[in-house]
Formats: C-alpha cells, structure tokens, sequence
C-alpha cells in the first residue's frame, strides 16, 4: 500500500470537513474489509483515509415504531445481527448481515460499507431497496436524502460527491401483515460472491390472502443493484398464488441484465433470478402471515 | 520520521507501545513491529483467518485491521492463550486431537475458537462449522480441527 494518512474524526462536521479539504484523495472507511484490501491491491488509491468508527451518529442503531430503524453506516454486521429490534422488526435485513463474509469479517463490515463499495454482488443492498431504505447524506453543503435504490450508479460508483459521507440509513417500519427475505446462491455454503441474489419485501392485506404491495430487487445480474418495479407491481392488489408469483418472478427475470463471468452463465443468473424471487417471495409470505 | 504515529494498545493484558505508520497493518505490526510472530498471514486479503486476533472483544482479520486503530483497545493474540500452568484447553486439544499438520492455520483456529467458546460454551458441530467458516486450513480436511475445538469446550466446562 502507498503512503496513507489516517484520521479519526469524532463529529459529522469533522469528517466531512477532512473529506472536503483533500477531494477525490480522501477515503472514507468504516470496517476496512472493501477498501483495505482496494487500497493495498492498487484498485484504488487514496492520500487521506478517514475513519468512520468513532462518530457518534454511524454508530447509532435504534429503533422506534414511529421513525423506524436508524442505521449509522459504520455500525458492523454482528451488531445487527444481535439487535433485537432488528430481530423483531427487519429478518429480511438480518438475512443479509449473517450471510457477509464469515464472523471475522462480520466483526467489522458495515451496511453501509457495503452500499458505499457498490459492488453489483453486495448482499445487503437489495433487501434494503426491498425495504425502502433511505441513505442519510451529510457534504459540504448540507444534508440529503437518496432513495437506495437510486445511490449506486455503476460498478463501485454512488452517488457521493467529494466530501460527502453516509451518515446513517433510515428503514421504514414494517407495516403489519408484511414481510421481507434475502436468499442468493453461491456454490460454497459460507464465504462467497453472490452468483445471483433477489431480496423480497411484501405487504398483505388483513386476511393474508392478498398482495397490498410487494418490492423486489436483485443482486448480481446487472452493473448495479436492480429494483425491479415491475416485478413487485404485477403483485399489486392480486391474491396470493402461485401463478402470480410465477408472473413476477419472469417480470424479475426480464430486469435482470447479467453477463457471463467466471462466477456464473448469463443463462444460469437468469434462471436463477426467477428461482430466488419465487423462494424469497413465499419466504417473506411466511414471514407477513407471522409464520 | 514525518507521519510514523505512536500507538499505545493493550495485547494479551499488557500495555504495548509501538510506531507504526498508518499504511501498515495490525497483522504486520504485530509480527514485524512488535514481534510477536504467533499470529500467522495466509492470504492478506481476509480470506484465510491466519491471521485472526481477537480485537475489543470480537474475532477479526488483523491484516484488515490498521496498526493505528489498536490505539487505546484491547486484543487478544494466540500467545495470550497458554499460561505458565500450562497450555489452553483448545491447544491440549488441537495436540491430542493432531487437529494440525503444517500448522500455518493453527493459531487462527486456535484464536476464532477461543472467541466462540468465551461466548456460548454450549457448542455443536454445526455452529462450530458455522463459526469457522472463514478459516482456512490445506492439510487437515477440518474433520480433526472441528472434533478438537468439541473437546474442547467439553473440557472448559
Ligand atoms: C473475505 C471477505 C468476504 C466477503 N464476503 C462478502 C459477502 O458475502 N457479501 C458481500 O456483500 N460482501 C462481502 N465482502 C465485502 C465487504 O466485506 C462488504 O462489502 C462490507 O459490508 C464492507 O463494509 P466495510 O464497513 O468493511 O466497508 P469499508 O471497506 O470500510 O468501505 C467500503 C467502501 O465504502 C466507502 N465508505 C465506507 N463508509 C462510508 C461512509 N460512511 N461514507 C462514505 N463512504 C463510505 C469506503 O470509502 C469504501 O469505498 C467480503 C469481503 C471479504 C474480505
Ligand atoms: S492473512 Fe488475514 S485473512 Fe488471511
Ligand atoms: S495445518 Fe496446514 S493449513 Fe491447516
């Protein structure tokens, strides 16, 4: 690796004024399990390196039935995973902390880590579209929201400008009579890059019969993340079946634009989009009828 | 030296002081700075475990870890383990075991173990499996690892 710096800021405005005064040469870094291994590969190269970790508001994790969940973007996997809130409240986001890396790695990677590095495999980042998430945006000239589904915008790229850091993402509260699931395929049972990845989320209706709403997104078969809203509003206001599960998964399938790489076939992604929509979505069926 | 940062840490109970500079790793901090060379690197990437520490109470990679982050935390590493009594249960057991053979892995095992059984002492072969997923072994085929940490925390009840 290359001569760094390294800061640790303690505020919001701290951070953003060190990451503002070096531009595109400052990195920011929370758990340090992406851009660690970046910066010492020569993937990406950096003057300052400004860690998250000891800023107050990335560490927060809270939750309440009227804001929702307040996810600080430093805050690492294990954390999520152990919070019971998130348990009670967010098992389709549980879904993804568990399955990033081993313990080691969940040790120190963080959500937001993982939306920043926007890689197209990053598990968390569909069950979070899925989820209506909301990035917290702090820059030099103030605050902004993005929708998640709108902050990756290429292999690694985001919407960030210069000086502007993640502060936290923000999770609606799960309405009732919904829920949510994250499945992707690897061929290995731990420690691998997602070959295809589909989050779910569903609202029913009272009776558990029908679809009020359902989001859909996809891993892996695109430059970034896809939300796919077709697939999600074929589901509207129709009752559960099979047949209109199958009728969305084919919507997800037609969204899903991978290519051949060693990880896996344009064929087999394809096919496994439609496999992993169907099981997330009567996953998170489960999970709304409370099962 | 322009930029080499003084860091005071606690390793395995005892206050150490080194320099470092902010590019270097806790991993190469440890072996080549301080010297204690128990904490082996593998891949140097996170995939391998060698190099595992347990760092403010949770098992990490120490080759992503920065030197500069230990400032003021606390860390155990594979050396903290045996006591001038004798070994640790899990070291006994990887011997009685032959849970080793070229031994590069061990103390990564050793050490990601040792952070599971500090937590939940109640253990089967599915959550160490689980636990273990990010170490990496060539030579044993895991089967002897997996029945040694088992004993193990048999052993520690
Ligand atoms: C062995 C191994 C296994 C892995 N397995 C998986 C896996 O199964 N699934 C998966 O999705 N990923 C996996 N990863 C990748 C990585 O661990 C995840 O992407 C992780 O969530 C990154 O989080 P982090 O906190 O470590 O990010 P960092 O490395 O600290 O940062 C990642 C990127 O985000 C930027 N950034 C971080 N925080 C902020 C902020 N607050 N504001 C602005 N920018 C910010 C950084 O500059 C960097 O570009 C794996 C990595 C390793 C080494
Ligand atoms: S050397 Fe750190 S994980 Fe392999
Ligand atoms: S004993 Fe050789 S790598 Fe595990």
């Amino acid at each position: 690796m290359e001569w760094i710096d390294f800061a640790t800021p303690k505020s919001v405005s701290e951070a953003v004024e060190m990451m503002a005064s070096k531009g595109d040469r400052a990195r920011a870094m929370a758990g340090g399990t992406d851009v660690l291994v970046q910066l010492r590969g020569g993937r990406r190269s950096a003057d300052l390196v400004v860690d998250m970790k000891e800023i107050p508001e990335l560490n927060e994790l809270s939750y309440s039935a009227q804001n929702g969940l307040t996810l600080g973007a430093a805050v690492p996997c294990y954390r999520i995973y152990q919070d019971k809130a998130v348990i009670d409240n967010y098992p389709g986001l549980i879904d993804a902390a568990s399955l990033i890396g081993g313990i080691q790695i969940q040790g120190r990677a963080s959500i937001g880590g993982n939306l920043c590095n926007a890689a197209p495999s990053g598990d968390s980042i569909p069950p979070i579209i899925a989820l209506s998430g909301v990035a917290n945006i702090t820059g030099p000239n103030g605050n902004r929201q993005v929708p998640v589904e709108d902050f990756c915008t290429g292999p690694g790229q985001n919407v960030l400008q210069n000086g502007e850091i993640l502060v936290s993402l923000t999770i609606p509260a799960p309405q009732p009579h919904s829920g949510a699931n994250y499945l992707r395929f690897i061929p290995r049972n731990e420690m691998d890059i997602a070959v295809a990845g589909v989050g779910t989320s569903v609202l029913l209706d009272a009776s558990g019969q029908n679809f009020v709403s359902a989001r859909i997104s996809l891993a892996s078969v695109a430059p970034t993340p896809v939300f796919s809203q077709a697939a999600g509003d074929s589901l509207a206001g129709k009752a559960v079946s099979d047949e209109a599960i199958q009728e969305a998964s084919e919507k997800a399938m037609a969204d899903a634009k991978p290519i051949n790489d060693m990880r896996g076939t344009v064929r087999q992604r394809v096919h496994l989009v439609g496999v992993l929509t169907r099981r997330t979505l009567n996953n998170a069926i489960q999970r709304a009828r409370g099962g | 030296m322009p930029g080499v940062t003084h860091v005071q840490t606690t390793i395995n109970g005892e206050e150490v002081n080194f320099l470092c500079e902010p590019r270097q790793s806790l991993l190469e901090c440890l072996r080549d700075v301080v010297g204690m060379t128990g904490t082996k690197e593998g891949c140097n990437d996170g995939n391998c475990g060698a190099c595992t520490v347990i760092f403010d109470g949770r098992i990490v990679d120490s080759c992503l870890v920065l030197g500069v982050e230990a400032q003021g935390k606390e860390m155990t590493t594979i050396e903290g383990l045996a006591t001038p009594e004798g070994l640790h249960p899990l070291q006994q057991s990887f011997l009685e075991q032959a849970a080793l053979q070229c031994g590069i892995c061990t103390p990564g095992f050793i050490v990601a173990a040792k952070g599971l059984l500090d937590q939940e002492p109640d253990v089967d072969e599915a959550r160490v499996r689980h636990w273990l997923a990010g170490n990496l072994c060539r030579c044993t085929g895991y089967d002897k690892i997996v029945r040694a940490v088992l004993d193990a925390s048999q052993k520690m009840k």
